[in-house]
């Protein structure tokens, strides 16, 4: 297999949302900050998508279907984005912090 | 990728006649969306500065975006730049600009341990999914149609009804929440 017809396969595309489903896993464990955390998530989400996307491709009989689902992906998304800064916002207005380090109120 | 994949290379430089062009440049642009998710996502979780953070993670989409089209879906690979680079990753800026999470803050990673232990996590994880993904064989189905527009556009309004109204319905809840959350304790 050539390296130029490394699209047709679909173990790229697996191994690439591998790779960066590992990329949101670090971003996650080792950010400070609620935003960086929210990135990572979102490196998290495309590379599920990505997932969705190949078995759609390669593998699945109606390819309409993950496209589908891809869009509703996408649509909540968009909610948990602009949710999770809300509160991110919430959060900085009474703790003048988004470090998850300050945010210890309920630690027993 | 055995030694002998140079062939590919090399035959961009043969005359193969315009349709080994086609495939090599078309090779060409898949390997340059994969490096830019490759170094977005890298810029992404590993970057000092947030608003850097949200460059990579545009570039990351846009990489995706352009994986989407390899995949025969021009309509997602579309919605994709649209929603992900054009609305999450503003807002995002917009929170950061907000919320101005880089001023008196401690840089660097949370703890000695914590950017090796995350490493380790991460690829223990990463090459467990990529084991996982290349020994399994996967049945592959006979396709029934191509996934053309008009397709998704007439099973979003017949068989995926419900679901698009409930998507819709979350969308606004989703804003009033979003709206109500940032508002309150707004005037102290």
């Amino acid at each position: 297999m050539s390296i130029l017809n490394l699209h047709n396969s679909l173990n790229t595309y697996l191994i690439l949302a591998a790779v960066l489903f590992g990329m949101g896993i670090y971003g996650l464990v080792t950010r400070r900050t609620l935003v960086g955390m929210l990135i990572a998530s979102e490196l998290i989400l495309a590379a599920s998508s990505i997932n969705f996307m190949a078995f759609n491709r390669f593998t699945a009989p109606d390819p309409t279907v993950g496209q589908i689902f891809t869009l509703f992906i996408m649509a909540i998304a968009a909610a948990e984005a602009a949710i999770g800064l809300s509160i991110t916002i919430a959060v900085y207005r009474n703790y003048k912090s988004v470090d998850t380090e300050d945010l210890v109120d309920l630690n027993g | 990728m055995n030694p002998t994949d140079a062939s590919g290379v090399l035959g961009f430089f043969m005359a193969e006649g315009l349709a080994g062009y086609a495939d090599a440049a078309s090779g060409i642009v898949f390997l340059a969306m994969l490096a830019a998710i490759i170094i977005g996502g890298i810029i992404a979780c590993n970057s000092e500065r947030l608003v850097r953070a949200v460059a990579g993670l545009a570039l990351c989409f846009i990489g995706v975006a352009g994986i989407y089209y390899f995949l025969n879906s021009p309509f997602v690979s579309m919605m994709q730049i649209l929603i992900y680079v054009g609305a999450v990753c503003i807002t995002i800026a917009f929170a950061i600009m907000l919320a101005s999470p880089e001023e008196n803050k401690k840089q660097g990673p949370a703890g000695p341990l914590s950017g090796p232990l995350g490493l380790i996590t991460a690829g223990l994880i990463t090459f467990g999914m990529i084991g996982l993904a290349v020994n399994t064989s996967f049945a592959v189905l006979p396709k029934e149609n191509m996934g053309s527009i008009q397709r998704i556009g007439a099973e979003l309004l017949t068989s995926y009804s419900m679901v698009f109204e409930l998507v819709s319905i979350v969308l606004l809840i989703a804003i009033i929440g979003s709206l109500v959350i940032a508002r309150h304790g707004r005037s102290k």
